[in-house]
């Protein structure tokens, strides 16, 4: 009985199982973007340099764009797409937005026929070291030295937040990155949440402590943080470090120096950070909590203090009560020995542009550019999504939401003590993975002592200086 | 054989041997080749690196701990799903107390129970994975909840927060949503295995254990040899990859306690910007691959029972 329709199955399921075989680990994809040829150089003619187009772009040349449509959307860069059209009537504009960044691009890059701008953002963010190493990025100096679109007398480079500029450089002058958006980090909570605890945010560990004991007895958690992504503790963990021991102890452990985590600022922050957990004051089940999940419980109340950045208040719209009155502060310091003043603070730039060195119309490319960094773009941008842009201003007579507002008011009070630690797109893999995720997410769990987990990240730390697979960069 | 038969056959055969070629064979090669360059997958440029790539590997200890991870998951996760797929399948076809007019039956509201199982399998392993990452939620998720309703407020997990949980709540998730498929391959399987030689043991007093292992077992090897072999393959390949990428701490944690293999691949390759590398860890999951389903067919190699 059923011989024949038996085997025939059977040797179906198995054929089938066999090319599943073959087929599961094959690279496929990856391998098929490779081995296009460089491309020619086939760049647009330059237009006329002029006071109204002083980067001397074709007027008529289309342009190329794609933009990262993530948690600030892509409404912005058409808005700006719109004068650039006004500006140069004849100029073609493709516009592409997408999630999807890598998958999207790397085959153009591969094949040599990459866009004029790039917002290189999001999960699938190209690495910058590796697009700078490998001389795919253009220099974009000419535009910073450019005059500003509001002020023909200032240069771009001069209207722009400090750090903006150093972080878009890797090894000497060369500028290869804009960062269009920024980035305040700090310690978040809830003015409301305080009140109700007749509490101020504290300025010291041990006024932090006192108010954790104090919501304690409320059966409120001190602390809640994105357990899942650990990386979010450094956000206000390195400024604390800084704080506590000067922005050196910060530097050399962006230039990966050996012993730079055994730093007596560093072992007495992370005691600190260690005495949260074991007081009990951290919300319980945060170390399997992913971002959006300890952001709720810290909107529900159930946690006072979260470190994260400006991108908490949009992200976190929908469960935010309306009378949550969110604010950031700078992280607490540690005592009155401290060695920079209550206020010392991380901020950097966000949404990386780039203009990919063999685009067709790179001057086209940081036109837009300098018209996003122009006062009317930046105040569309911040009115839009709600965070600042790295034009310096650009928020007078705009009511901003109580998030941003604390925190355009956290970087007037740090005003030189800004702090940006290089680490986290230096050596990406290293900061979240590692040091993140095998060392200080460990710790707050309860798994390592601080000088454990010192150990372990200086053992990393060392391993990636040692590794020539990646490229090192040093503070100049 | 007639003169001309073999070119009419080729001649069936040529497309889809050509496609075939160039959709897989073709990749192979060339990622073997790019396992021996720096490119880094972001631009055309690369230059020949000979084995250090491969060397690199054999220091690296992610790589080893993934390696250990995906081993485990190759070894475990077949044998797991394979026998409660086995046990489910047999209480649905056979397992069941004997009734009037039938010998062999399942047991009561079987029918019920083969779509059950197989309702999982309709589901993308993406949506499973996120629907498990709520239920994991150690603070308001279905899990803890559940212990908590129960009064076992002491013991509330971290689950995938837990280094020494995680792989397992990893698994578990695994062996959910793929059990179903093998019931219904293996209930298939027994539906055609003749009622007769049932009756025979029942008659020789054979007890329900010793009917599914002398009788229904050895009847069934072939499909469960196919089992076996797709089930690895699943472990080691894309399910355990979206299950790790979008479950996990990290991905990959907590302290690397999860990380597999093609998460490693996906991870150099997407993130780091060294393709070539990750091609190299590729060459490594081919190599795992394929000795997997040498060592189970060797094992499984047995003589065919005609029936």
């Amino acid at each position: 009985m059923g011989t024949t329709s038996e085997y025939g199955r059977r040797d179906v399921i198995k054929r089938a199982a066999a090319i599943g075989l073959i087929a599961v680990p094959t690279m496929s994809t990856l391998a098929a973007c490779a081995s296009g040829d460089g491309g020619g150089d086939n760049k647009v003619e330059k237009g006329e340099k002029s006071a109204e187009n002083p980067l001397g772009v074709n007027a008529s040349a289309p342009l190329d764009v794609v933009i990262f449509d993530g948690g600030f959307g892509e409404k912005y860069a058409k808005d700006a797409q719109a004068l650039y059209k006004k500006k140069f009537p004849d100029a073609t504009i493709k516009h592409a937005a997408t999630q999807k960044i890598q998958s999207v691009l790397q085959p153009r890059f591969n094949g040599g026929t990459p866009p004029d701008l790039i917002d290189n953002s999001g999960a699938e963010q190209m690495d910058m070291g590796v697009l700078v190493g490998k001389k795919q990025l253009t220099d974009l100096t000419p535009l910073l030295d450019a005059p500003s679109i509001d002020d023909p007398d200032k240069k771009v480079r001069d209207t722009l937040r400090p750090g903006v500029v150093e972080m878009g450089q890797f090894d000497g002058d060369p500028v290869w990155i804009l960062y269009y958006a920024y980035t305040v980090y700090g310690v978040w909570y809830s003015q409301t949440a305080l009140d109700k605890l007749d509490a101020e945010y504290p300025e010291t560990w041990d006024d932090m402590l006192a108010v954790c004991e104090k919501a304690k007895k409320q059966g409120i958690a001190g602390w809640t943080y994105a357990g899942k992504h650990p990386y979010y503790l450094p956000f206000s963990l390195y400024p604390f470090i800084a704080k506590i021991g000067g922005k050196e102890v910060l530097d050399s452990i962006d230039n990966l120096e050996p012993n730079a985590w055994k730093h007596p600022a560093v072992k007495a922050a992370f005691e600190a950070y260690y005495e949260l957990f074991r007081k009990g004051y951290i919300l319980k089940g945060t170390p399997g909590m992913d971002h959006i999940q300890s952001q709720t419980a810290w909107n529900q109340g159930k946690a006072l203090f979260i470190p994260n950045g400006s991108w908490v208040e949009n992200e976190a719209k929908k469960t935010t009560p309306d009378d949550f009155e969110m604010r950031v502060s700078a992280p607490s310091g540690l005592d009155s020995s401290d060695k920079l003043p209550f206020g010392t603070l991380w901020a950097s730039g966000g949404e990386p542009f780039i203009v990919p060195a063999k685009a067709k119309n790179p001057d086209g490319g940081m036109e837009q550019l300098r018209i996003m960094l122009s006062e009317q773009s930046s105040k569309n941008f911040t009115q839009q999504v709600s965070s600042l842009t790295s034009f310096d201003g650009g928020t007078d007579g705009l009511t901003l939401p109580p998030g941003l507002t604390s925190a355009v008011a956290a970087l007037d009070k740090a005003g030189d003590n800004i702090v940006n630690p290089r680490i986290q797109d230096w050596y990406v893999a290293l900061q979240k993975e590692k040091i993140g995720g095998g060392g200080i997410g460990e710790m707050m769990a309860g798994r390592l002592t601080p000088a454990e987990a010192i150990k372990k990240i200086q053992g990393y730390a060392d391993a990636a200086a040692k590794d020539d697979s990646i490229k090192h960069y040093k503070h100049q | 054989m007639k003169h001309g038969q073999y070119r009419f056959i080729a001649g069936f055969l040529a497309a889809p041997l050509a496609v075939y070629a160039v959709f897989v064979l073709w990749p192979f090669v060339q990622s073997i080749y790019y396992s021996f360059t720096d490119w880094t997958g972001l631009s055309p440029e690369f230059s020949m690196v000979g084995v250090e790539n491969y060397s690199r590997m054999l220091e690296d200890d992610v790589f080893w701990k993934s390696l250990q991870h995906s081993l485990l998951f190759v070894l475990l996760l077949p044998l797991v799903t394979i026998g409660l797929a086995l046990f489910f399948a047999f209480m649905i076809n056979v397992g069941g107390r004997s009734r009037k007019g039938a010998a062999v039956t399942g047991v009561r509201g079987s029918s019920f129970y083969k779509i059950v199982y197989f309702f999982p399998q309709v589901l993308s392993i993406a949506i499973v994975a996120l629907l498990f990452q709520f239920a994991y939620n150690p603070n308001s998720g279905a899990l803890n909840s559940a212990l908590k309703a129960v009064g076992l407020d002491g013991v509330q997990p971290n689950w995938l927060g837990d280094p020494g949980l995680a792989l397992w709540c990893v698994m578990a998730v695994l062996v959910w949503s793929t059990v179903g498929f093998f019931v219904v391959l293996f209930s298939a399987g027994m539906t055609s295995i003749p009622k007769d030689f049932y009756e025979a043991a029942l008659l020789d007093g054979a007890s329900r254990v010793t009917t599914f292992f002398r009788v229904t077992l050895p009847l069934l090897w072939d499909t469960v040899q196919s089992g076996w072999i797709y089930m690895g393959i699943l472990a080691l390949g894309a399910e355990s990859f979206a299950v790790v990428q979008i479950m996990t701490v990290g991905p990959g944690g907590p302290d690397y306690s999860t990380t597999v293999l093609p998460l490693y691949v996906y991870m150099k390759a997407f993130r780091d910007g060294q393709a070539a590398y990750a091609t190299t860890i590729g060459v490594a999951l081919l190599v795992v691959t394929l000795a997997f389903a040498a060592v189970v067919m060797r094992l499984g190699r047995r003589e065919r029972l005609e029936y």
